[in-house]
C-alpha cells in the first residue's frame, strides 16, 4: 500500500528529518503590494541591448515572480495587489486613484490562486485598458492618491490579529517627491496627513517597506519625503539605498530578496565557558525545497480524504491508545524501553550550544558534512527571558559575537561546539562568514554557519583491495589537466545559479493543470552541460591533448579490461548465463507456445531464458514473466 | 559461511602499560560485539589477550626452547640456554607439530608457558592467551570483553598477530577471503622479540605477505597518550615502523588515538559493506569519459528504530508476537463514516488553495526524466563555493580500480585541481529513472599513501530554490556600544588562539573521524544493562564521553587565564551565589551528568568551571590554592554569619602574603595581583577600605624588608592603589521609577509598575534580596540599565507574588 510519507513520520518521535526540515511558522504573513501606476513609472529607463524596460515592468515582474514562489512555498500567506495613481478606481472605500487588482473567487486580501497568477502575468497588456495610468496628486485638486493608497492598504490589512499575522505593505515607486508638483499650505497639509496615515498604520503593527526604483542618472532621494514616512533617521537613511548607477537587473535581484521576510527557526544559548553565554537566533538559509505535500483525494468526487491511523495489537486485535513501549531484540530477548527512557538516552546535553574549542580551518575536511548548515546571528532584541519565575537578561551578546567573529575570520579558525538538541545532539563546526556585498546588495550575510559534523560511525572507509602501488599522474599529465581546466572555467559560478529542473517541471505541470491549459509547458533544464562551449576548438584541443597524454593513442576501453584480466568474476558469470540463455532459447518455439497458452506449463527457469536472451527484466512472479514475454512477442 | 559473515579476532594488549585505558578498550570492544549481536548475528569473534603471565604449567618445562621451521624437510630446534645458544636439527617426523604451517619462511620463536594452541602445539608465544576461541557472537563474548584480565608482563604484538592468524587459518583455511579480520589494540610499548634469523622487518614482511595471501585484513589501533615518552629507547619508534610495514604490505590500517575519547571512536564498531551508488562514466565531454565508481563517504548511523511493543496478549500466551500493526484508513472529509478503498484514492498536489488531482500514471508521463549520467559542467575557483552550501552527506569518486588509465586520469585531474585551487561542478543522475538531477561540487582528495589512489569528494550544492536570501544588518552598522573595543578584541583573539583543540605536535581533539556518537554509546550500554536488569536506569555519561558534549576541563584549565580575561572584559559576570540557582533553573540538567556533588578528588582533572560550580553551591569556608579569587568572592557573599566577611578578608591577606613570600622569580605575582584586585573590590563593597589600605601599606613595607621590590613595581605598573575616599563613599538606596513589562506569562502580561529598587551593592545588605513593592515609590530618578537578575517571590499557584527581587550585578 502506498502511504503518504508525511503521515507515517508525523508522530515518529525519533524521526530527525521532521524537526529539521519542517519549519512551519505559527504566524502567517499578509502583504499588500502597493504599486505606483503613475505615468512616470512607464517612462523607459534603461536602454540595454535594445531592450526597453519600464519601472512598472520591473515592479510587476518582481511581484509575479514572488507570487509564483509563494504559491508553492508559503501558500497560506495572503496577498493583495493594489495600484495607485490610476485612472479607474476600485476599492471598498471608493477612494479615487486606487485600484485593487483581483480575480474571481478570491477576497481582495487572500491566498494567491492560479487564476490570480495567470491574470497578473498579463497585467502589462491589460493595464492601460482596464486600469489606466494617471497622476493622482496634482495642484488644484485636493486628491491625495498616496494617502488613499495607504488607507486602502491599511483597511485591507485589518483582517486577522497582529499577534498571529505579520503585516507588511511593500511600496513600489520611482517618485521620490510625491508632493513635488504642489506648493504652499496644501503641500504641507497633504504631507502631514499622509505621514500621519503611515504612522497610524505602523502603530497598528503594519510595517511599511519602500522599494524605490531609480535610474542611473537620477538617484532616488529618500530624504525628500520617504525617510519621514518610514521613520528613518540619520545614518539609516543614508544607508538605505546605495543604489546609484546600477543596472536594472541588480535591482530586480534586490527586490526579490526583500520580498522574503526572514524567519528565525529558533533561539539558542551559546555558552562559551565559565558561564558566559550569548543569545543567538538560528536561521535556515539553505534547505532543499521539496514539491508540496500530497493530499489524497477520492478519485470519484475529488473530495479530500482524511487519513486515520490506528495502532492494533497483532495478537489480540485491540486498539492501542497509550504510547507503546519500544523493543530492541538483543541476545534473543526483547529488551523494552519506555519512551521516557529513550528521550533520556538522547539527552546528553541541553538544547544549547556549548563551545568546546577552536581549530584551524584546515581541520574542516570536505567530507565533514551531513546536512544543510544553519545560520547563526546574534539576537539583537533585548528581550527578557522568562523561565519559570526567573528572569535573566543577557546583554552584550552582540558584542561578544562580533569579537569572536572577527577573531575567527582573522585567524582562519572555526569553533567546535556541541549542539544538544533533543532529537539529534551533534557536534557542530561554527564557521565565521564575513559579509559580502556586491552592487545588488548583500550576497553573504555576516554571521556564523553551523555545520553538522559526522561522528566516526558516520564516516565510511572504502577499502580497495589494491595493495600494489597505484599509478600516479606524471607532471605532463597534470600540466595537460591544468590546461584543460583553464579552458573549461566557469568564471562567475555561484551556487544558486541553477533552478531545479525537476521542481520547475513539477510546478509548471501543476500550474498548467490548475489552469486547465491544454499544452504541457516545456521547462528548460538549466543544468544541462554547455555542449556548444565544449565544442569550441580550444576546448576540444585541450581535451584531446589530455586524453592523449593519459590514455595514449588508439585507446580501447574493452581491450584495457581484457589485457588487465580484471573483468570481475560476477560479470564473467553474467556473460556466461546470457550466452547459455541465447542457446537454450532457440530450443523453444515461443510464438507457438504463446499462441497455445502453453507458456504457463514452462518453469520460470525456462521462461527466463527467453527474457535474458532478449534483454528483458527477469524479476517478478511467473504471471509477470509470462505477461512480459507476451508483450514482447506482441500478443 | 554465509556471504556477508565476518570472522574477527580481537588482539588486545593487556600489559601494564595499557592498564589506564583498558576500561575504554573493554567498552569499545563490547560495543562492537553488541552491534554484531544486533546487526550481524552470525559473525564470529575470537579474543586474544597478550601481556598476561600465565601460570599454567602446561609447557613450562619447555621454557627456553625455541623452534624454527624451514621450508621443506627439516626442522631446526634451537635450545636457548643461559649463557649460550645451541642448535639441533631434526627430521620431519617430529612428534609435535612444531610450527604453524602457514608461515612459509623460517622464523624463530621462543616457547613458553601459555595455553594458546600454538604454544601447546609448537611452543612459543608466551604471554599470549586465548580468551575465547573463534565462535559465533553471544552474550558470553560481551561479558568476557567487559572483564579483561589485567596483565603483568610486557606483551609482544607480533606474537599475538601470529596467534590470531593461526586461529583464523585453522578455522577457515583459505576460504572467506576478505571476511577475515584481525583487530589489534596495543600501545606497542614493549619490544618485539628478536627473531633468530633475519631482522624483525623480515619477519613482519613474511607475516604481511601471508596475511595478504590468506585474505586477512588487520586494523591496528595504537592508543597512546600525549605524555607518552619512549622509555625503552627507540622501541616505540621501531614498533611503529613495523606496524607501518604492515599497512604498506598488507590490507592493514594503523590509527593512533591519543585520548580515551578518540580510542572509542577509532574502532569501527559496525561493519557496513560499502556499496557503490554509481558505476559508469564521468563525462568530461562527449569525447572524454573516465570510468568511476561512486561510494558514500558519510552516511549517518541512525538511532536504531525500535519496534513498538504490545503487552495486550495474556502472559500465558507463549506464541504472542507482541507486535503492533499500523492501520491506515482514508475517510471522506464530508462523510467521516465512509471509508474510501485504497484503489479509489488519487494523489492531489496543492497549488495555492486548490488541490490538483494527478494519478501516478499521468504523473509518470509528464514528470522530469533525466538520463543516467554524470557530466562535467565546468571548473571554477574554490573560493566560489562556500563551505556552508554543502547540502547533504558526502560521496567519494574513485576511478574504476581495474582501469589503470582511469586511475591516471583521476589522479591527473585531482592533482591539477589541487594545484590550481579549482573544483569541478558536476551534474549527476545516479540511476536510470531517478526523478531529479543533482548538481554538486567535486573536490580533490590527493592521497599521500602509495597504495591508495587519488580520489574526489562530492558534495551536493543547492539549487536556486533552496537558498533563502535573508538580509542581515552589517556588523559595522551596529552602534558603538555593541562593538568590541580593542582590548576586548584582543581577548577574543587570544581565546580563539589559545582555546585550541588542535595544538601543534598533538592529536587534534574531537576529530570527527575519531569521535563516537555519545547517544549511541549510551544506548548500547543501556541495552546491555537492561539485558541483565530490566529496570536498570539510564547510565550517566562517563568522563570520556563527556569530553564530547562539554569542554574538556584539561584544555580549559590550560587556558584559564585567557578565558578569565575574556570573561572579565565582557562584563558578563554573574553573581556566584545566584549563578548556581539560575543555572539550575535555566537549563534542565543533562541527564546523567554528575556536575554537582561529585567529590572528585583529582583536582587536575576537574576543570575550573566545574570546580567553581561545585563550590559555589554554598559553603566554602576557606580560601583554597586553586581558585582563591572565586573562593574569596563566595565567602564574601555568604550570609549565614556576618563573620564570613572578616574571615574572608583575613584569609585572603594571608594568602597574598604567602604568594608573595614564596614566589620564585615572580611566578606567583600574577596570581597575587588577581587576589589583590579582588580583595580591593571586596573591601570597597564591604565598606572596609581601611582594612585594604592598611594591608597594602603593610605589604609594601614587607616587600621592602624582604627585598621584593619588584613586586611593588609590578603592582604599580598594574595600577593597584589605595582605596580613595570617593570610592569608599557610602552608597545609598538608588530608587527609580520603573515601568516594567516582563513578557508574556501564560496568557497575561505581567506588569510591574512604579517600583523601588535597592542597590544591592550596599554594604551589610550585599546580595540581600529586597522585595520590590509596587506600591512604594514614585517620582524617582531614572536608572541606567545594568545587568541584573530578577527573582519572583514565592510562587503561589502560578502567579507572581506582588514582590520581585531585583539584583543588580555589581560591575
Amino acid at each position: 500500500m502506498e502511504l503518504d510519507p508525511d503521515d507515517i513520520f508525523r508522530d515518529e518521535d525519533d524521526d530527525p528529518e521532521n524537526e529539521f526540515y519542517q519549519e512551519r511558522e505559527a504566524s502567517k504573513e499578509m502583504v499588500v503590494y502597493l504599486v505606483d501606476g503613475s505615468p512616470k513609472m512607464f517612462s523607459a529607463t534603461a536602454l540595454q541591448e535594445n531592450q526597453e524596460e519600464t519601472h512598472f515592468h520591473v515592479a510587476v515582474s518582481c511581484i509575479a515572480q514572488s507570487l509564483k514562489t509563494q504559491i508553492i512555498n508559503r501558500s497560506y500567506d495572503e496577498v493583495a495587489i493594489c495600484f495607485f495613481n490610476t485612472r479607474e478606481k476600485k476599492n471598498l472605500q471608493d477612494l479615487n486613484c486606487v485600484y485593487v487588482f483581483n480575480v474571481a473567487e478570491r477576497d481582495d486580501l487572500d491566498r494567491p490562486t492560479a487564476r490570480l497568477i495567470k491574470d497578473f502575468d498579463c497585467i502589462e497588456e491589460s493595464f492601460t485598458k482596464e486600469i489606466g495610468s494617471q497622476c493622482g496628486i496634482l495642484s488644484g485638486s485636493r486628491d491625495n492618491s498616496l494617502y488613499n493608497a495607504l488607507w486602502v492598504a491599511q483597511a485591507l490589512l485589518r483582517k486577522g490579529s497582529a499577534k498571529t499575522a505579520d503585516k507588511r505593505i511593500l511600496l513600489f515607486t520611482n517618485e521620490d517627491d510625491p508632493f513635488g508638483s504642489i506648493k504652499g499650505v496644501v503641500k504641507i497639509d497633504m504631507t502631514r496627513t499622509t505621514l500621519q496615515r503611515a504612522k497610524d498604520a505602523q502603530d497598528l503593527g503594519i510595517s511599511i517597506e519602500l522599494l524605490p526604483l531609480s535610474r542611473p542618472d537620477e538617484e532616488f532621494n529618500i530624504s525628500l519625503f520617504y525617510s519621514d514616512l518610514l521613520g528613518l533617521e540619520g545614518d539609516d537613511a543614508s544607508q538605505f539605498l546605495p543604489l546609484a548607477g546600477e543596472r536594472l537587473e541588480d535591482m530586480k535581484d534586490q527586490l526579490r530578496k526583500c520580498m522574503l521576510k526572514k524567519r528565525k527557526v529558533r533561539r539558542v544559548t551559546f555558552s562559551i565557558a565559565n558561564g558566559i553565554s550569548l543569545e543567538l537566533n538560528t536561521y535556515a538559509l539553505v534547505r532543499p525545497t521539496l514539491p508540496g505535500t500530497i493530499t489524497w483525494l477520492d478519485s470519484v468526487t475529488n473530495v479530500p480524504l482524511q487519513s486515520e491511523r490506528s495502532f492494533l495489537c497483532a495478537d489480540t486485535g485491540a486498539l492501542i491508545q497509550e504510547p507503546a513501549k519500544r523493543v530492541q531484540s538483543y541476545k534473543n530477548e526483547d529488551i523494552k524501553f519506555s519512551v521516557e527512557e529513550l528521550s533520556e538516552i538522547k539527552r546528553v546535553s541541553t538544547g544549547h550550544l556549548r563551545l568546546l574549542g577552536f581549530k584551524p580551518l584546515s581541520c574542516l575536511k570536505d567530507y565533514h558534512n551531513l546536512r544543510p548548515s544553519t545560520f547563526l546571528f546574534p539576537s539583537d532584541e533585548v528581550v527578557l527571558l522568562l523561565l519559570a519565575f526567573l528572569l535573566l537578561e543577557v546583554v552584550g551578546s552582540t558584542c561578544i559575537f562580533i569579537a569572536l567573529h572577527r577573531s575567527m575570520l582573522r585567524l582562519n579558525r572555526y569553533a567546535v561546539a556541541f549542539y544538544g538538541s533533543a532529537t539529534h545532539p551533534q557536534l557542530v563546526a561554527l564557521v565565521a562568514q564575513d559579509e559580502m556585498v556586491t552592487a545588488s546588495g548583500q550576497v553573504e550575510p555576516p554571521g556564523m554557519h553551523m555545520i553538522y559534523l559526522p561522528y566516526s560511525d558516520d564516516i565510511r572507509h572504502i577499502h580497495t583491495d589494491e595493495n600494489n602501488e597505484t599509478p600516479r599522474a606524471n607532471d605532463d599529465q597534470i600540466r595537460k589537466a591544468t590546461a584543460l581546466m583553464r579552458r573549461v572555467d566557469l568564471k562567475d559560478f555561484s551556487v544558486c545559479q541553477f533552478s531545479n529542473p525537476a521542481l520547475q517541471r513539477h510546478y509548471a505541470v501543476l500550474q498548467a493543470l490548475a489552469l486547465d491549459e491544454d499544452e504541457m509547458p516545456e521547462v528548460k533544464d538549466e543544468t544541462a552541460p554547455d555542449e556548444e562551449g565544449m565544442a569550441r576548438t580550444g576546448v576540444v584541443n585541450a581535451l584531446e591533448e589530455f586524453k592523449l597524454s593519459v590514455y595514449g593513442e588508439n585507446y580501447d576501453e574493452d581491450k584495457e579490461f581484457e589485457t588487465n584480466g580484471k573483468v570481475s568474476e560476477a560479470s564473467r558469470k553474467r556473460k556466461a548465463i546470457a550466452e547459455n540463455a541465447v542457446k537454450e532459447c532457440t530450443n523453444y518455439d515461443w510464438s507457438d507456445l504463446a499462441d497455445n497458452g502453453k507458456l504457463k506449463d514452462l518453469t520460470t527457469v525456462e521462461l527466463k531464458y527467453y527474457l535474458t536472451a532478449h534483454g528483458l527484466p527477469v524479476a517478478g512472479r511467473k504471471e509477470a514473466l509470462i505477461n512480459r514475454i507476451l508483450a514482447h512477442l506482441g500478443k | 559461511m554465509a556471504r556477508n559473515k565476518e570472522a574477527l579476532v580481537l588482539l588486545l594488549d593487556v600489559s601494564p602499560s595499557m592498564h589506564n585505558i583498558l576500561q575504554e578498550v573493554e567498552k569499545v570492544c563490547s560495543m562492537l560485539v553488541q552491534k554484531k549481536l544486533i546487526y550481524s548475528k552470525y559473525d564470529e569473534v575470537g579474543v586474544v589477550v597478550f601481556g598476561t603471565e600465565d601460570s599454567s604449567p602446561l609447557l613450562a618445562s619447555l621454557w627456553g626452547l625455541s623452534v624454527a621451521w624451514s621450508v621443506g624437510i627439516s626442522f631446526v630446534f634451537i635450545c636457548q640456554l643461559p649463557g649460550g645458544v645451541k642448535f639441533f636439527a631434526n627430521e620431519k617426523k617430529n612428534p609435535c607439530h612444531p610450527f604453524p604451517e602457514f608461515l612459509k619462511h623460517p622464523l624463530l620463536l621462543k616457547i613458553s608457558d601459555t595455553n594458546n594452541e600454538l604454544t601447546t602445539e609448537v611452543g612459543g608465544y608466551e604471554h599470549v592467551n586465548v580468551l575465547q576461541q573463534i565462535r559465533v557472537v553471544d552474550k558470553d563474548t560481551v561479558e568476557a570483553l567487559q572483564q579483561l584480565p589485567r596483565g603483568t608482563v610486557s606483551g609482544d604484538f607480533l606474537d599475538a598477530i601470529v596467534v590470531g592468524m593461526d586461529m583464523l587459518i585453522k578455522k577457515f583455511g583459505p576460504t572467506n577471503k576478505g571476511k577475515k579480520r584481525l583487530c589489534l589494540v596495543t600501545k606497542a610499548h614493549c619490544p618485539v622479540k628478536a627473531p633468530y634469523e633475519g631482522t624483525e622487518e623480515d619477519q613482519v614482511n613474511t607475516i604481511a605477505a601471508q596475511m595478504l595471501a590468506q585474505g586477512i585484513k588487520m586494523d591496528c589501533i595504537v592508543p597512546r597518550g600525549k605524555q607518552t615518552v619512549d622509555e625503552n629507547g627507540g622501541v616505540m619508534e621501531e614498533n611503529d615502523h613495523l606496524l607501518g610495514v604492515f599497512s604498506k604490505k598488507s590490507s592493514s590500517k594503523v590509527v593512533y588515538a591519543e585520548s580515551p575519547t578518540s580510542l572509542l571512536g577509532a574502532l569501527r564498531t559496525r561493519r557496513i559493506s560499502p556499496v557503490t551508488i554509481y558505476r559508469g562514466d564521468l563525462e568530461i565531454s562527449s569525447a572524454l569519459k573516465i570510468k568511476v565508481w561512486v561510494y558514500k563517504k558519510t552516511a549517518e548511523e541512525k538511532f536504531p528504530t525500535l519496534k513498538k511493543y504490545s503487552d495486550k496478549a495474556p502472559p500465558t500466551d507463549k506464541f504472542a508476537t507482541h507486535e503492533i500493526k499500523v492501520d491506515y484508513e482514508y475517510k471522506s472529509v464530508e462523510e467521516p463514516s465512509r471509508i474510501v478503498p485504497p484503489e479509489q484514492r488519487i494523489k492531489g498536489y496543492r497549488y495555492g488553495p486548490q488541490v490538483v488531482p494527478i494519478s501516478s500514471a499521468e504523473w509518470d508521463a509528464v514528470k522530469f526524466k533525466p538520463e543516467k549520467s554524470v557530466k562535467l559542467l565546468g571548473f571554477t575557483d574554490v573560493s566560489n563555493i562556500m563551505r556552508h552550501y554543502y547540502m547533504k552527506d558526502v560521496s567519494i569518486f574513485i576511478a574504476d580500480p581495474g582501469n589503470k588509465k582511469a586511475i591516471l586520469a583521476v589522479s591527473a585531474l585531482a592533482r591539477a585541481m589541487k594545484e590550481m585551487k579549482k573544483v569541478a561542478i558536476l551534474r549527476c543522475v545516479w540511476r536510470q529513472g531517478q526523478g531529479n538531477v543533482v548538481v554538486g561540487v567535486l573536490t580533490p582528495n590527493v592521497s599521500d599513501k602509495d597504495n591508495t589512489p587519488d580520489s574526489f569528494y562530492f558534495n551536493v550544492l543547492p539549487f536556486a530554490e533552496d537558498v533563502r536570501e535573508f538580509q542581515f544588518p552589517s556588523f559595522s552598522n551596529f552602534p558603538m556600544s555593541r562593538q568590541p573595543n580593542e582590548e576586548q578584541q584582543e581577548a577574543a583573539d587570544n581565546l580563539v588562539k589559545m582555546f585550541d583543540l588542535a595544538p601543534t605536535g598533538r592529536e587534534e581533539a574531537l576529530q570527527p573521524d575519531f569521535t563516537p556518537n555519545p547517544v549511541l554509546e549510551r544506548f548500547y550500554r543501556h541495552l546491555e544493562l537492561k539485558s541483565k536488569h530490566p529496570d536498570a536506569p539510564v547510565p550517566p555519561l562517563d568522563d570520556t564521553l563527556k569530553k564530547i558534549t562539554q569542554p574538556d576541563p584539561e584544555i580549559l584549565s590550560e587556558c584559564k587565564s585567557v578565558v578569565d580575561e575574556f570573561r572579565r572584559l565582557f562584563e558578563l559576570k554573574e553573581n556566584p551565589k545566584l549563578k548556581k540557582s539560575a543555572k539550575r533553573l535555566l537549563r534542565d540538567k543533562p541527564s546523567g551528568s554528575d556536575e554537582e556533588g561529585e567529590g572528585s578528588g583529582n583536582a587536575n582533572d576537574v576543570g575550573a568551571v566545574k570546580y567553581i560550580e561545585n563550590k559555589s553551591a554554598g559553603n566554602i569556608d576557606k580560601i583554597g590554592d586553586l581558585t582563591p579569587v572565586q573562593d574569596f568572592e563566595v565567602m564574601m557573599s555568604r550570609r549565614d554569619s556576618p563573620e564570613w566577611v572578616n574571615k574572608a578578608i583575613k584569609d585572603m591577606k594571608n594568602k597574598i602574603f604567602d604568594m608573595v613570600e614564596n614566589s620564585c622569580e615572580g611566578d606567583t605575582y600574577q596570581k597575587a595581583l588577581e587576589c589583590l584586585v579582588s580583595l580591593r573590590k571586596g573591601c570597597i563593597l564591604e565598606q572596609e577600605p581601611k582594612q585594604f589600605n592598611d594591608f597594602l601599606r603593610h605589604l609594601y613595607k614587607f616587600c621592602q624588608e624582604k627585598d621584593l621590590n619588584n613586586f611593588c613595581e609590578f603592582l604599580a605598573s598594574k595600577g593597584v592603589s589605595l582605596i580613595t575616599k570617593t570610592e569608599a563613599v557610602d552608597r545609598k538606596i538608588v530608587g527609580f521609577h520603573w515601568c516594567f513589562y516582563c513578557g508574556n506569562m501564560g496568557n497575561s502580561l505581567v506588569n510591574i509598575l512604579p517600583t523601588k529598587v535597592y542597590d544591592m551593592t550596599l554594604p551589610t545588605k550585599v546580595y540581600d534580596m529586597t522585595v520590590m513593592n509596587p506600591m512604594i515609590a514614585s517620582g524617582l530618578r531614572s536608572f541606567e540599565l545594568k545587568q541584573f537578575l530578577m527573582f519572583g517571590g514565592q510562587m503561589n499557584n502560578g502567579d507572581l507574588d506582588p514582590g520581585l527581587n531585583l539584583l543588580l550585578i555589581p560591575k
